[in-house]
């Protein structure tokens, strides 16, 4: 394990996760979402809305207003402003900014919030507007949207590894056993894998129940320095260590890695833990066979044994290996950029023991990884933290 | 046609404004190599967009360039994961350049693959009508299109009692349909598309209207009257006539529309004063072109002008060689359709003049004074 050069995160924490309960359609704005994720952040914390002077926004929905719009409409006064449009890369790339933000004391609370609506047209036009290169060379070649370009990198992945279909259903059927746990996700119907393999094509090898379910919703939670929350009374997760990588591999041909594969040394060594030791890790899951991915490059298994890995091991939240214990996108529902905050918000809940009915027992140390932006043929962002709780 | 760098050579795509792998401006879109390996296919089964879920399933693929780059593509049926593919840019029914994989080699029936006659518009199994029969290249356009597949050719003649040479080619022949068609008269042309707009696949508008003389050496108006009634007024009428059932149709099941043709003069780019007056109103019909193919767009029917110098006919007998024979204007016209093209050039002529048009307008402008 290398070392890490890297300013250590001393003091650094997150509190008061919240989720505004997900819809499949909203006839709200994303601005009525980050609203009430900002509302229940404060309420939360059992702080004033003008304590807050930082905040971090990301959302696909919010028309032309950007996060200095949001001052205004939300009547926050802040020395510390970003809006991130990293897709499911945005969670850990707000945590990390936020992190240096109260650490150098620019701020001293920084609310980092995530929120999208859904209208009934609104997801198409997010996929006929995504990006240049999109718009050029991937939405006119059948309009398949990420649905097709993640079947080209799904159906390589698999072939490539000889992963089958059965291989990345059971991250998929897991993980709906999680949702069942909990009250807010989308997906409220037991999924076994004779269902998950018995699905709907979609774009082949993706079928129905490999697909997130497009929805409205909102995350959230704050940064700020450990004596801030101690000042507050409020329980923190320590923010032990991050990697980002953006365009990683480009040589590639096709995507068979992520960008984490780039950093994990790092990743570890600045946490100084061992991959072992974590004991809940909420990976970015737009589609099972990135998750699948996930597991390698996050260092739980080499490439090309994540298909032996999740035969190994159950996902559950009482198994050996609890992972995106929500239900995780696929199951609770992806709500737009808030899909990217959704695993670092469970994964607080669950270190700081606050997770409810889908509380991991004894969960103290954990992983939430993101990954986003599908520019043309592949995944470009990534990103990674580990955090522990007031037990460890 | 693909983007290079000046500076380090590198191919790119999709488009880009910087070298991705020196940072140089000087992209440059080039003649790309045009072979590359199917890396992944999928079919999307549940397109978000209404055109492709009419058309669904559809097959898509990634392609790696051997020059290079990856390019998603639709996919020819034959295309096989693994295996070589040939890439082209093709208009897709939006008139959008798309990229599009065949196999390396020739498969049998290779032009019939469901997804690239999307992008095309191939005779074949088509319904035709070509729209002046007593043309030299009326006549050959109706030979080609047979030759090419069409299932039925209709052709239009003026004052049909009158007798004219090749009558007999046309005249109860199987698949060809002689019809009483004067495009420059209005109410001629909406007859006709009454009785079979509803069947016309693709429209080949074979009007010929050749006078020499420019101005100084005409008296009045007549003549240029004339050229304007027959080529412009023509044009007109045809598209009124048959432009919009061609444009509601353009989806109609295996029967639908597909493409209009225009024959131009090449001249319809730069005025030959020596056909000076037909020089303009060639180029009157040109614009009109550009006005009909966006119409036609939102039916997904493509406009194609093809563009020719003097054709071998009696009206350009004083024109010296190289002139273009009828037969070649209507080989054109097929693999133009074939092709899915907007724009195709007939001849060593129109070649040149093309070439010279965009080299230098104003040598070219001076020089065809001549």
């Amino acid at each position: 394990m290398k070392n890490s050069l890297r300013t250590p995160y001393d003091g650094i924490v997150m509190a008061a996760p919240v989720t505004i309960p997900y819809a499949r359609y909203s006839i709200e704005s994303a601005q009525w979402w980050i609203g009430r994720a900002l509302s229940a952040l404060v309420a939360k914390a059992g702080i004033k809305a003008s304590d807050i002077d930082g905040l971090c926004v990301s959302s696909f929905t919010m028309g032309t207003d950007s996060g200095i719009g949001l001052t205004q409409h939300f009547g926050l006064c802040v020395r510390w402003l970003d809006t991130i449009p990293l897709g499911g890369a945005s969670a850990i790339a707000a945590l990390r900014k936020a992190a240096r933000a109260v650490q150098a004391r620019d701020a001293d609370i920084v609310a980092c919030v995530a929120g999208d609506t859904n209208h009934v047209d609104s997801f198409r036009l997010t996929l006929e507007n995504f990006s240049r290169f999109n718009q050029d060379a991937v939405y006119p070649y059948g309009a398949g949207g990420a649905n097709a370009s993640f079947a080209l990198i799904a159906r390589n992945y698999m072939r490539t590894y000889g992963v089958t279909r059965e291989d990345v259903g059971r991250i998929a059927v897991a993980q709906r056993a999680n949702a069942l746990r909990n009250p807010h996700a989308l997906m409220k119907a037991p999924l076994t894998i004779e269902q998950y393999l018995a699905a709907r094509p979609i774009s082949d090898p993706i079928h129905l129940f490999d697909c997130v379910m497009p929805c409205a919703g909102a995350e959230a939670f704050l940064v700020m320095r450990d004596e801030t929350a101690a000042s507050l009374g409020l329980p923190a997760a320590r923010l032990l260590s991050t990697i980002e990588r953006h365009n990683a591999f480009a040589d590639d041909p096709m995507q068979v890695r992520g960008g984490w594969a780039m950093d994990i040394g790092e990743l570890y060594a600045m946490a100084g833990v061992k991959p072992d030791d974590l004991d809940v890790v909420q990976t970015y899951d737009d589609y099972p066979v990135i998750t699948m991915m996930q597991f390698e490059d996050l260092g739980f298994c080499n490439k090309g044994e994540g298909a032996a890995f999740v035969r190994q091991h159950d996902l559950t939240i009482d198994g050996d290996f609890p992972h995106n214990t929500s239900g995780g996108q696929l199951s609770a529902g992806q709500a737009g950029a808030a899909g990217a905050y959704l695993g670092l918000v469970e994964g607080l809940r669950q270190v700081l023991g606050q997770a409810g009915s889908t509380q991991v027992k004894d969960a103290k140390l954990g992983l939430a990884a993101g990954f986003g932006m599908i520019n043309y043929d592949r995944g470009l962002a990534s990103g990674a933290a580990i955090f522990a709780g007031p037990a460890r | 046609m693909l983007q290079r760098c000046e500076a380090c050579g590198a191919f790119a795509y999709p488009a880009r404004e910087a070298c991705p792998a020196c940072l140089s401006a000087a992209l440059t879109f080039v003649d790309a190599p045009r072979r590359g390996a199917l890396l992944a296919e999928t079919t999307a089964r549940v397109p978000s967009d209404v055109y492709f879920r009419e058309r669904a399933p559809w097959r898509i693929g990634l392609v790696r360039m051997d020059c290079g780059p990856t390019m998603v593509a639709h996919l020819h049926a034959d295309c096989v994961e693994g295996a070589p593919v040939m890439m082209s840019f093709q208009l897709d029914k939006s008139g959008q350049a798309v990229a599009f994989a065949r196999p390396e080699r020739e498969t049998p029936n290779m032009a019939d693959d469901r997804q690239w006659r999307e992008m095309t518009a191939d005779p074949k199994f088509r319904r035709v009508l070509v729209t002046n029969g007593r043309s030299l290249i009326g006549k050959e356009a109706v030979a080609a299109l047979k030759a090419a597949g069409a299932k039925t050719v209709f052709v239009g003649v003026s004052e049909p009692w009158r007798p004219f040479a090749g009558e007999q080619l046309l005249r109860g022949q199987q698949g060809i349909e002689v019809v009483t068609l004067d495009a420059a008269d209005e109410k001629s042309a909406a007859d006709l598309a009454a009785d079979i707009g509803g069947k016309v696949d693709i429209l080949v508008n074979t009007t010929e209207y050749v006078r020499p003389g420019g101005l100084l050496d005409r008296r009045g108006t007549s003549i240029a009257r004339d050229e304007i009634d027959q080529a412009y007024l023509g044009f007109i009428n045809l598209a009124q006539a048959f432009g919009p059932t061609m444009r509601m149709r353009g989806a109609d099941g295996i029967n639908s529309s597909a493409a209009w043709v225009n024959i131009l003069s090449v001249h319809a780019l730069a005025n030959w004063p020596a056909f000076g007056a037909y020089s303009a109103s060639q180029a009157a019909c040109l614009s009109l072109s550009h006005c009909l193919r966006a119409e036609l767009r939102p039916g997904g029917v493509k406009v194609m002008n093809l563009f020719t110098g003097p054709v071998d006919t009696e009206w350009f007998q004083t024109v010296p060689p190289p002139k273009v024979a009828p037969r070649a204007v209507a080989q054109a016209i097929v693999s133009g359709l074939k092709g899915g093209l907007e724009e195709i050039y007939v001849g060593d002529v129109a070649e040149e003049i093309r070439q010279r048009l965009a080299a230098n307008p104003k040598a070219l402008e001076r020089e065809l004074d001549r």
